[in-house]
C-alpha cells in the first residue's frame, strides 16, 4: 500500500508546524455563528417590514456560505490541494445554483397559482408570517 | 506546499500519477462526500420547495424554544446554538487529530480522536433530547371545531396560526371526553390519564384554565417529515461518523498507522467528520435560522 501511495502523489505537503491556523479558523467560525445568532434574535425580537427580514436572511445565508468555505478550505484542507482536485469537487457543485433557483421558483409558482384560482384557500391559510403576494402577475 | 510549475502542468494527465495529487482512497472520499452533498442538498431544497408553496409556515423561533432543565421558559435558538458549537468544537478536535497524524504523533492522535468522539456523542445526546421533547410535548390545537392535544410528529404539526377569543371556549364546549382528558393533563401532570379519564366532562372542563391555554390551528403536516427526515439523516451520519472514529481510535491505539508509516486513514475519517459539521451548518440555516 505504501508503494501505491508514494507513486501516486507528485508533491508531498509539508506538514504545518503549529496549530495557529486551526485556532484562527475556529475563532472565525465561532464569530460568524454568533453574528448569525445575533441576526436571528434581532429578527425575533423586532417586527421588521418583510423586505428587511428577507435582507437579514440573505446576510445569514452569505455568512453560512463563508462558514462552509472555511470548513472546506481549512479544516478539510481543500485549499491546500492542487487546482485539479479543487475544480473536480467545486465545478459539479455549481449545479446547486440551478437546483435551488428552479425548485424554489417551482414552489413559489405553485403557491401563487393556488392563491389566484382558489381564493378560499388563500383566505383560510394566510397569516402575516409569509409573503402571499402574487409574484407572477406577468404570467396572467 | 509546492504548486505545480508550468512545465509540470502538462504531465498531470499523462498517466502514472494521480492527476489530483492525492491518494486514491482520499480522492474517492471526496467524490463520496460530493454525492452526499447532493443528497442532503436535494432534501433541503425539497423542504424549501414545500415551504415556498405554503401560505403559512411555522416560525422556527416558536418551534425550537426549549432548553433542557429550563421548563417552559421561552429560549429560542439557545439549544440549537449549543448543538452547533458542540459540532464546531468536535470538528476542531478532529483537525487537531489530523495535525498530530501529520507529525506521526500517536499520543496526540489518540487524545484528539477521543475528544472528537466525545463531541459526537454529546451532539447525538442533544438531538435525542430535542426529538423526545418535540414528540412528547403537549400543545393545544383547534381542529374541526374541537380542541385536541398533540406533539410534533410526522403526521401532525401543532404550530399553525394562533387562535384567540371566543373560538376557544366554543371549541372547548364541543370537545369530547378524550380531548378534555388530554387538555386537563397539560396543567395536571400529577394526575394519571386513568384518574382524569374517570372524571366527568364537567369536572374536566372546570380544571382547564382557558385563559392560560395557548391554542393554535394545526400547521403544515410536511414540517414533521422534513424535520425528522433531514435531522435524522444527519444524525445517522453523526452516528456512523462516531463509529468510524472509534474504529480509527482503536487502530491508532494499536499502532496500525504507526507501522504503516502514515496517518492517511485519520485524514479520510476527518474528511467525513468535517462534512458532517458542514451539513449541520446548512441544516442549522434552513430549519432554525431562516
Amino acid at each position: 500500500m505504501e508503494q501505491h501511495t508514494a507513486s501516486e502523489i507528485t508533491y508531498h505537503h509539508e506538514p504545518s508546524g503549529d496549530t495557529r491556523r486551526i485556532w484562527r479558523t475556529t475563532i472565525i467560525l465561532s464569530v460568524l455563528t454568533l453574528i448569525e445568532l445575533g441576526l436571528g434574535f434581532l429578527m425575533y425580537f423586532t417586527e421588521f417590514p418583510h423586505w428587511i427580514d428577507l435582507f437579514l436572511k440573505g446576510i445569514i445565508v452569505i455568512l453560512t456560505l463563508a462558514k462552509a468555505f472555511y470548513i472546506v478550505s481549512i479544516f478539510m484542507h481543500l485549499g491546500d490541494e492542487i487546482r485539479n482536485l479543487i475544480m473536480t469537487i467545486f465545478v459539479p457543485l455549481m449545479l446547486f445554483i440551478w437546483f435551488i433557483a428552479a425548485f424554489l421558483w417551482d414552489g413559489n409558482s405553485y403557491r401563487t397559482l393556488k392563491n389566484r384560482y382558489d381564493p378560499y384557500y388563500k383566505e383560510t391559510t394566510s397569516e402575516k408570517k409569509t409573503n402571499t403576494a402574487d409574484t407572477t402577475t406577468h404570467l396572467k | 506546499m509546492a504548486q505545480p510549475v508550468a512545465v509540470e502542468r502538462q504531465k498531470w494527465w499523462g498517466g502514472g500519477r494521480s492527476p489530483f495529487n492525492v491518494e486514491y482512497g482520499k480522492l474517492m472520499m471526496w467524490y463520496f462526500l460530493m454525492s452526499d452533498a447532493f443528497t442532503f442538498g436535494a432534501f433541503l431544497i425539497s423542504y424549501g420547495t414545500i415551504r415556498f408553496s405554503q401560505n403559512f409556515w411555522p416560525d422556527p423561533n416558536v418551534v425550537f424554544n426549549a432548553f433542557p432543565g429550563a421548563g417552559h421558559a421561552n429560549l429560542p435558538l439557545a439549544f440549537v446554538s449549543l448543538m452547533t458549537f458542540i459540532l464546531i468544537i468536535s470538528s476542531v478536535t478532529m483537525v487537531l487529530a489530523v495535525h498530530a497524524g501529520h507529525h506521526g504523533d500517536k499520543k496526540g492522535v489518540v487524545k484528539w480522536m477521543a475528544w472528537t468522539i466525545v463531541g459526537g456523542l454529546a451532539f447525538l445526546s442533544c438531538q435525542a433530547w430535542e426529538w423526545t421533547h418535540m414528540i412528547t410535548a403537549e400543545h393545544a390545537v383547534l381542529t374541526n371545531g374541537q380542541l385536541d392535544v398533540i406533539g410534533q410528529t410526522v403526521r401532525v404539526n401543532p404550530w399553525g396560526v394562533d387562535v384567540h377569543g371566543p373560538a376557544i371556549a366554543e371549541a372547548l364546549a364541543k370537545t369530547p371526553h378524550e380531548g378534555l382528558v388530554k387538555l386537563a393533563h397539560i396543567d395536571h401532570h400529577e394526575m394519571s390519564f386513568a384518574q382524569l379519564g374517570a372524571m366527568s366532562d364537567a369536572q374536566l372542563r372546570g380544571m382547564i384554565n382557558i385563559n392560560d391555554l395557548h391554542v393554535r390551528e394545526a400547521g403544515p403536516v410536511a414540517f414533521g417529515g422534513f424535520f425528522y427526515g433531514i435531522t435524522g439523516f444527519h444524525g445517522f451520519h453523526v452516528f456512523s461518523g462516531v463509529i468510524i472514529n472509534i474504529i480509527m481510535l482503536i487502530m491508532a491505539q494499536q499502532g496500525v498507522f504507526e507501522r504503516r508509516g502514515h496517518y492517511l486513514m485519520i485524514e479520510k475519517a476527518g474528511l467525513y467528520w468535517h462534512f458532517v459539521d458542514l451539513v449541520w451548518v446548512f441544516v442549522f440555516l434552513c430549519f432554525y435560522l431562516i
